[in-house]
């Protein structure tokens, strides 16, 4: 009998295995695919290593800082600073017709370019940077707000408005349009006053720690365990079934494959549920014979957009070419270059059509 | 445990949490918490540790206790002397 199961191994499923692993639990992950990672996960093809989702890690903190949340999350999971091997990006930009924002770690930058291109709202921008809501309050009362509402009221240029916005949802939107306030707070302080950085062995490096450090602990890890149902009793969870009909007993089970797939599991009719998130990326990633930087391609992540309106939603189309992340893991302040010469660009996409055209072939 | 090996015993935990931390520095009668920036959850851990390793059981309220670690040696020391160091 396990003291809990957790369903997925994604970076949420590994971190709370390793955190009920130091409070001396029996704990076992149990993951459907062939290898943990989840959404930044990684694959090898032609001798090549190439990250999946990752394209850098937010939150970025130089070494020795002791409160932000990078600091936290490696004291919580006993990690070391170095062992990430971080390096920084050399910078980024937003780029609209004739509108340029440059961003790089720390607030410094973007608020001299938004001084620069957008002088009558210097002010209310600094405005809207006092008003985020603080990381220890996302998900109180208060938060459950529409961001690009709260915005609009600080804010009064729209371009500005779509151009912050464009980073905030590309990394952390789940929704169409618009995100909740708490949740755009801390996307915003993970990416404009925080900042990126890559581990330089990509995601594998976070994965390799996470995994190991849950298996010290004695930890089990299951893949190919695919969870097909959660076995309830009085409402409380007692345990799963498993794709081949196993059936694993635990005092409680702690999901991370989100809430709907979770209340499916529990036996709720799909149709009594929300629809499905609508939102799905194509990404594709080229290895070129020469580094990106020749190509023009300086910047770690350039989120561009073809238009004064962003449109973060579903397109018909399978993809949405209009918008998009181009970025490259070459671009970060390495003690050595990387070499990898690998350009990577995400496109907003339709989920059903290359649905459909992988079923037909 | 003497107080001397329950002061290197609560140096260890404190290693194996804060990994980058340097202990040699740490002064006994500050605060951890304005030392090493420690939160709740990370005296919870310390509190964990010492139950995982030596089965000392640390109730809740007094965990104001652990606050530097003059106090906390002082607080351990008629819990752990029976105990041998491991
Ligand atoms: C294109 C893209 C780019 C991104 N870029 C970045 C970035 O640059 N930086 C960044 O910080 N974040 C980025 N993210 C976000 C990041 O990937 C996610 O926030 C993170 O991976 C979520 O981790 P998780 O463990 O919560 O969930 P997931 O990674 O979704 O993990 C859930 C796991 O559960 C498994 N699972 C599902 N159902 C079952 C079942 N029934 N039984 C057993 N296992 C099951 C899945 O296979 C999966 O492994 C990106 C996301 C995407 C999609």
């Amino acid at each position: 009998m396990y003291d809990t199961l957790i369903l997925g191994a994604g970076m949420s499923g590994l971190a709370a295995g390793i955190r009920l692993a130091h409070y001396d639990q029996r704990v076992c992950i149990l993951e459907r695919h062939t290898t943990v990672g989840g959404l930044n996960s990684f694959y090898r093809r032609h001798g090549r290593n190439f990250d999946v989702g990752l394209h850098a890690l937010t939150n970025y903190a130089p070494k020795g800082d002791r409160q932000g949340p990078l600091a936290r999350l490696l004291r919580q999971l006993r990690l070391r600073y170095d062992d990430l091997e971080l390096a920084p990006q050399t910078g980024s930009r937003i780029a609209f017709p004739e509108v340029t924002l440059r961003f790089g770690n720390g607030l410094d930058l973007l608020r001299e370019e938004v001084r620069r291109q957008f002088p009558d709202q210097a002010d209310r921008f600094e405005r809207l940077v006092a008003s985020l809501a603080g990381y220890e309050d996302l998900g109180r009362a208060g938060t459950e707000r529409s961001a690009r509402e709260i915005v609009g009221l600080l804010l009064t240029d729209p371009l500005l408005i779509e151009m912050l916005f464009c980073p905030v949802l590309f990394y952390g939107g789940s929704r169409e349009r618009d995100m909740e306030f708490g949740q755009f707070s801390i996307l915003f302080r993970s990416i404009y006053l925080e900042g990126l950085a890559r581990p330089r062995p990509g995601v594998r490096q976070v994965l390799k720690l996470l995994v190991r450090r849950f298996k010290q602990l004695g930890g089990q890890l299951r893949l190919r365990a695919g969870v097909c149902r959660i076995v309830l009793r009085g409402g409380a969870a007692q345990g799963v079934v498993l794709d081949d009909g196993t059936e694993i007993a635990a005092r409680c089970v702690l999901s991370s494959i989100g809430w709907r797939e979770t209340m499916r599991l529990c036996g709720v009719p799909a149709g009594d549920l929300p629809p499905a998130g609508q939102i799905s990326f194509v990404e594709s990633i080229s290895v070129l014979d020469v580094p990106p930087a020749r190509l023009g391609m300086n910047e770690t992540a350039v989120f561009y957009n073809d238009s004064p309106a962003f449109h973060y939603a579903r397109p018909d189309e399978a993809i949405d070419p209009r918008s998009g992340v181009v970025c490259s893991p070459d671009n970060f302040d390495y003690p050595t270059p990387a070499e990898e010469n690998i350009l990577r660009v995400t496109c907003l996409a339709n989920y059903d059509r290359w649905a459909a055209d992988a079923m037909r072939s | 445990m003497t107080p001397d090996e329950i002061r290197e015993t609560v140096l260890d935990i404190l290693s194996d949490i804060a990994p980058d931390e340097d202990l040699s520095g740490l002064d006994p009668d500050r605060p951890f918490r304005d030392q090493l920036d420690m939160d709740s959850m990370d005296f919870l851990d310390i509190v964990m540790e010492l139950r995982k390793r030596y089965r000392v059981q640390i109730p809740e309220e007094e965990y104001p206790a652990l606050a530097s670690m003059t106090s906390t040696v002082e607080y351990l020391t008629p819990r752990m002397k029976d105990i041998p160091k491991k």
